[in-house]
């Protein structure tokens, strides 16, 4: 068993080992020894982020608090962890783990030597900002570690140069992005702090609820100003979370990024963002205001859902590099977690904490099995992989099941989701959403079979260099996701039992 | 710029003051006003100043790209090591009582000057760097330059 003492203080020494780390891989990680601290903190991460997941799930209240440099609640930091973050900080810190040791020989084609040990350490620092994104109970907290984990990240993303200088236009593109994005987090959490003079997120909510009763009077004080910091920051946080229309930046940062970059940003970063969206509209501001207020939030989340699903799926269906395809069907998942959360409902909510999960697994999966295509081709044109199936056959047949999970077939991880997303639609009274989501799903198996066709069936060129399968260190991460997807998709127990518990908690509604 | 004796002599003497004040505002900051992020950027003014007089490349002598690099990790490693003090010894990280648990109030400004310190030398550093970034590759000294003054060509001439 852990010490108590050490036990109590998993909370800060989450966010802190790979920030510690991160530095000492920055001064001494020269002669490979980056990869292999990378390594030691996402464990330790790991083995950390789960006990505190038991912790908060056996604690009664379904909460964990730690009060940073032991200041009380109002005027410190505190770090504050529920079901719902406690599922987000697990799935970012194995995703974290999974592609960490993933990255080992496929960073080491892509990124120059002399410059590992940086990555490495901007690698640690971009988890830190996400783990931290995560686990905090400050919104001001919040966005600085925000503006950590972004700033690693456009690093991360411009490291792609050496194999396409695109990358650097990407990687521009998204940092001009993603600072509007910020700028508007800033902006918004600043209106808020305005009204309630104050920075946690428990007192501000209580405070926003007292002043939300004048509303009604004849004089209703601050309504214009909340509802114009809900508006910055809900703008914002769609930057960061790449919801349609303000998704543009995505496709390229994801495709030009290294292969291990793209796993982990597609399956961390935006979800991160979808994190940061159902916070800010369940705890902070309240559902009273955000969607019944003068703003009908929702609808126009659903709108935006709805056009992801259709139009991402759409678009992937028409790439023709296959990490493209991938990159537009992740605006299309984060269609279906917006949807999720927007309908106000437990199955709704349950649908998207859990997809959270389960898109993350089978995403973080499949951009492993094209980054073993790129590493043995050297990219991932859709023409390229013909006839790799029998040439690839485990990281292929990774990839095939991806697919299934993202379709949604029954037994995959997708299905779960799915099933939570439709039963809430037709709860919450809005069949045109679930079947939007049943249309999504066939416009997945059409871009998800145009590239299970080409791998099967189509003939490799006669020139065409020989290729075998990838190291086991890229097999054995990869294998594990997609191996979790499946496992999550037969027993969903684990996984919705959390779910269910953050909805009901971000509900009110008492267990 | 070296070549101007004005500049040469006025910077001679202010370096030394500038760096001075810097190091007051530092140990200044942990009660009043003041503290890391002021003087780290005060001392890293001086080391600029020097930098433009005297070329980035003297900078870069006698503050090699190593050492800017090995001083901004450790500053930040400071600050968290003074948490990490404080967890080791059974308090919430960064709770300077850890460091006088007689007397918690007392322990206060010893954790903040402990921690700015920390804070300074990360600020001095990151501007020092910053600079060398900014600097690398178009400093004067790193063109071809016409010694010859009696035939200026028109790269010497002042820019009007």
């Amino acid at each position: 068993m852990i010490p108590d003492q050490l036990q109590h203080q998993i909370p800060a020494l989450i966010v802190l080992t790979p920030l510690v780390l991160g530095l000492i891989t920055a001064l001494i990680g020269r002669r490979g020894l980056g990869w292999w601290i990378a390594m030691l903190a996402s464990l330790l991460v790991f083995a950390g982020s789960i006990q505190l997941l038991i912790d908060v799930m056996h604690s009664g209240t379904y909460t964990v608090s730690y009060l940073m440099g032991n200041w009380p609640v109002p005027y410190g930091i505190e770090y504050r962890i529920d079901p719902l973050n406690g599922g987000v900080l697990c799935t970012v810190a194995l995703i974290s783990a999974a592609v960490t040791l993933f990255a080992r020989r496929s960073v080491a084609s892509e990124v120059s030597r002399d410059r590992l040990h940086f990555f490495y350490a901007v690698w640690l620092f971009c988890q830190t900002g996400l783990l931290g994104i995560t686990i905090t109970g400050d919104a001001f907290n919040l966005y600085v570690l925000l503006e950590i984990s972004s700033l690693a990240t456009y690093t991360l993303v411009a490291m792609g140069k050496g194999r396409d200088r695109r990358a650097l236009t990407a990687a521009i593109n998204y940092l001009v992005l993603g600072t509007i994005g910020a700028s508007f987090i800033l902006l918004g959490i600043g209106f808020l702090y305005m009204v309630t003079g104050t920075l946690n997120m428990m007192d501000m909510a209580e405070r926003l609820d007292a002043i939300y009763i004048t509303w009604g009077t004849a004089e209703p004080q601050y309504q214009k100003t909340v509802l114009t910091g809900f508006a910055f920051l809900f703008v914002g946080v769609s930057l960061k979370l790449a919801l349609f229309p303000l998704h543009t930046w995505l496709p390229n940062a994801y495709t030009y990024a290294p292969a291990a970059v793209s796993a982990l940003l597609a399956a961390t970063a935006t979800k991160v963002g979808a994190y940061i969206s159902i916070r800010f509209i369940y705890t902070i501001v309240g559902t009273d205001a955000a969607f019944r207020g003068a703003i009908p939030t929702h609808v126009f989340i659903m709108v935006s859902a709805g056009m992801a699903i259709l139009l991402g799926s759409y678009l992937a269906i028409k790439q023709d590099n296959v990490k493209k395809i991938l990159a537009y069907s992740s605006i299309a998942q984060i269609g279906y977690i917006a949807l999720g959360f927007a309908l106000d409902n437990k199955n709704g909510l349950t649908a998207a904490v859990i997809h959270i999960f389960n898109h993350a697994l089978t995403k973080g999966g499949m951009f492993m099995a094209l980054g073993v295509v790129a590493y043995r081709l050297g990219n991932t044109r859709l023409q390229d992989l013909r006839g790799l199936g029998r040439k690839l056959p485990v990281s292929m047949g990774a990839f095939t099941a991806g697919g299934l999970g993202l379709i949604g077939v029954p037994l995959t991880a997708g299905f779960v989701s799915k099933w939570y997303l439709v039963t809430g639609a037709i709860e919450a009274g809005r069949y045109e959403m679930a079947a939007i989501v049943l249309v999504g799903s066939l416009l997945a198996v059409v871009y998800v079979w145009r590239v299970v066709e080409t791998i099967y069936f189509g003939k490799r060129d006669e020139g065409a260099p020989n290729v075998q399968e990838a190291p086991i260190t890229m097999l054995v991460p990869m294998l594990l996701l997609i191996g979790a997807s499946i496992y999550f998709g037969v027993d969903a127990n684990t996984t919705s039992w959390i779910a269910e518990a953050a909805a009901e908690t971000l509900l009110g509604v008492q267990p | 710029m070296k070549d101007l004796v004005v500049l040469r002599v006025v910077a001679r003497w202010n370096i030394p003051f500038m760096v001075v004040f810097g190091l007051y505002v530092q140990t200044h900051g942990e009660l009043g006003p003041g503290g890391g992020f002021q003087a780290g950027v005060i001392i890293a003014a001086g080391f600029l100043l020097y930098g433009m007089i005297f070329g980035a490349q003297e900078l870069r002598r006698i503050i090699p790209r190593w050492v800017t690099d090995i001083a901004a990790a450790c500053g930040v490693l400071i600050y968290a090591g003074v948490g990490f003090w404080a967890m080791g010894n059974g308090y919430e990280f960064l709770d300077h009582a850890a460091l006088n648990p007689a007397n918690p109030g007392g322990a206060e400004p010893w954790g903040m000057t402990l921690v700015e310190y920390g804070v300074g030398l990360t600020v001095a550093a990151v501007m020092i760097t910053i600079f060398n970034e900014i600097t690398e590759g178009t400093a004067p000294e790193d063109e071809p330059v016409n010694k010859d003054y009696d035939n200026p060509t028109e790269m010497d001439l002042p820019r009007r």
